[in-house]
């Protein structure tokens, strides 16, 4: 297939666009394979990327239910960062972090990533303070942060209320300039497109409905499209991983399945050119290429396989991006959707091998999985390819909450709905 | 979402506060098997229907109140007292 290029681009212009091929095959699933990743989202089509390029493992399928980028790596608010506390999390996060800054040259998949900062709003003093701490601990694993006064960051966001009558008023902020977004759909295509390309089968409306077992070994999948064997079978199903672990019989796990609400209003003028995130409860903000502005907040706090959300957290989010930003009360909003989160019982994920033989099992990405999808992938290829986890997601165990050695990056103990 | 509050009657969702999952037991306090305890504060059933849970009405009477509510529909089919255990439970034995 050929590489996308601007000399390509004028080719095809030239003769009517009619000579594009599909970015993947339509493959049939074969009888078997070496490697089976349950999940055909951004997570599962990154594992196949980096199992093929990194580990030249090229015999893999991945089984989606629907189609590229029906679940979350189509519903997320596309944040990417790496401002996270706690070293297991900063380290890994950074890693994903220097992948996403080279990945469309990587894929030849112009992904849009755009490195137009974070910005975390503090209303305290004392929040203030916490983030502070936080900056410093991401500078000294070598990630970028700086402090931001309330002048800086209204010379930054012009739109922004920084006024003492603001219900919250803003006492600075923590940014990270070198994070931003990218174009979530891009990420799918892109990382389907790179796989497909180096062998990978994707097979699309493939639900896995049961696992093949010889003793306590798993050794492929039963589908909606046949039986289907593997030498080895990898889950990265986010919010459907307790009902798809179930058909293996691992009836509990660390994960309740909770609905994140997103949000997108009428397309304005240019207005937000960085991210920002509400610190007096939670409401983050950007403004897509096309002009919308993306946002969301909290999760609805109970557990939901809806793909939907109620109206009360609709108002709460509402109400903190209007504290921000009061000359928006007069935006309409356009659409608002839901997705499915795996939270975990301490806020991180997990990337193992196990918890059965020849299954391998990546999931509690909570709401943040977006932004982990090269990483994720990297280390969840390194994990299937070498029966060992790369030293990055060394610390992402399933056993770690029975050995006591979470990774609370806020604190809140096993309380999923506040992570 | 409406909940029916079994002390009240029908209110939005907005006056409660979600504590969870109902089906966990508490092992006995005497319980010194640190397996049962882990269990019970980290595991989850998290089941893609219905679903028995706890919740508390925190902005009007305060009381707790089990609820079956199918997590696909987030239709509520069931609602009573927490007092007097959750009635899976009491299918265990447990005081009622």
């Amino acid at each position: 297939m050929a590489e996308y290029s601007a000399l390509a681009l004028l080719k095809n212009a030239l003769t009517g666009n009619r000579d594009w091929k599909p970015a993947w095959r339509k493959p049939e699933p074969k009888a078997s394979y070496d490697v089976i990743i349950v999940g055909g989202g951004g997570h599962g089509l990154s594992t196949a990327y980096y199992l093929a390029k990194e580990h030249g493992i090229t015999n893999v399928a991945v089984l989606e239910k629907g189609w590229l980028g029906s679940g979350n790596v189509g519903r997320n608010t596309v944040t990417v960062r790496s401002n996270y506390l706690l070293p297991p999390n900063t380290r890994f996060y950074e890693f994903s972090m220097k992948l996403w800054e080279n990945l469309s040259h990587d894929l030849n998949y112009n992904v849009m990533f755009s490195q137009r900062g974070v910005l975390n709003l503090a209303h305290t003093p004392a929040q203030l303070d916490d983030f502070a701490r936080r900056g410093n601990a991401m500078r000294h694993e070598g990630v970028d942060a700086e402090l931001m006064t309330p002048a800086q960051i209204k010379r930054l966001i012009p739109a922004i209320d920084i006024s003492g009558n603001a219900r919250f008023p803003i006492y600075g902020g923590l940014m990270q300039p070198r994070a931003g977004t990218a174009r979530h759909d891009a990420v799918a295509w892109g990382y389907a497109r790179g796989a497909d390309r180096r062998g990978v089968d994707i097979i699309e409306n493939c639900e896995v409905t049961g696992f093949l077992r010889e003793g306590d070994r798993v050794v492929g999948v039963t589908t909606t499209r046949g039986d289907i064997r593997a030498g080895k079978v990898a889950v990265a199903v986010a919010g459907s991983t307790s009902h798809v672990m179930r058909l293996a019989g691992i009836d509990r796990l660390p994960i309740e399945s909770h609905v994140l609400q997103a949000f997108v209003t009428e397309s304005i003028k240019p207005f937000l050119d960085t991210v920002v995130t509400f610190g007096m409860g939670h409401c983050y903000i950007n403004q897509s290429d096309k002009g919308g502005l993306v946002y969301g907040g909290d999760i609805d706090g109970y557990n939901s396989y809806a793909q939907r959300g109620n109206l009360p957290v609709v108002e709460d989010v509402m109400s903190e991006m209007l504290a921000m930003f009061p000359s928006l009360a007069g935006v309409r909003l356009l659409r608002s959707w839901g997705g499915l989160c795996d939270m975990s019982m301490d806020g991180s994920p997990i990337i193992t091998t196990g918890p059965l033989p020849g299954m391998y099992l990546n999931c509690g990405w909570c709401y943040g999985g977006f932004k982990a999808t090269p990483a994720s992938g990297f280390c969840f290829a390194h994990t299937i390819a070498r029966d060992e986890p790369h030293e990055l997601n060394a610390a992402f165990t399933l056993d770690r909450f029975h050995r006591g050695i979470l990774i609370d990056e806020k604190g809140q103990g096993a309380t999923p709905r506040l992570h | 979402m409406l909940i029916t509050c079994p002390y009240c009657g029908p209110r939005d969702v907005s006056e409660f506060t979600y504590q969870g999952d109902g089906n966990r037991q508490r092992p006995a306090p005497a319980t010194k098997d640190l397996g049962a305890w882990n269990e019970y504060v980290y595991d989850r059933i998290n089941p893609a229907g219905d679903h028995n849970e706890i919740w508390q009405h925190s902005s009007g009477c305060r009381m707790h109140i089990h609820v079956v509510r199918n997590t696909l529909t987030h239709e509520i089919t069931d609602t009573r007292p927490a007092r007097g255990g959750h009635p899976a439970s009491r299918h265990h034995g447990a005081k009622s």
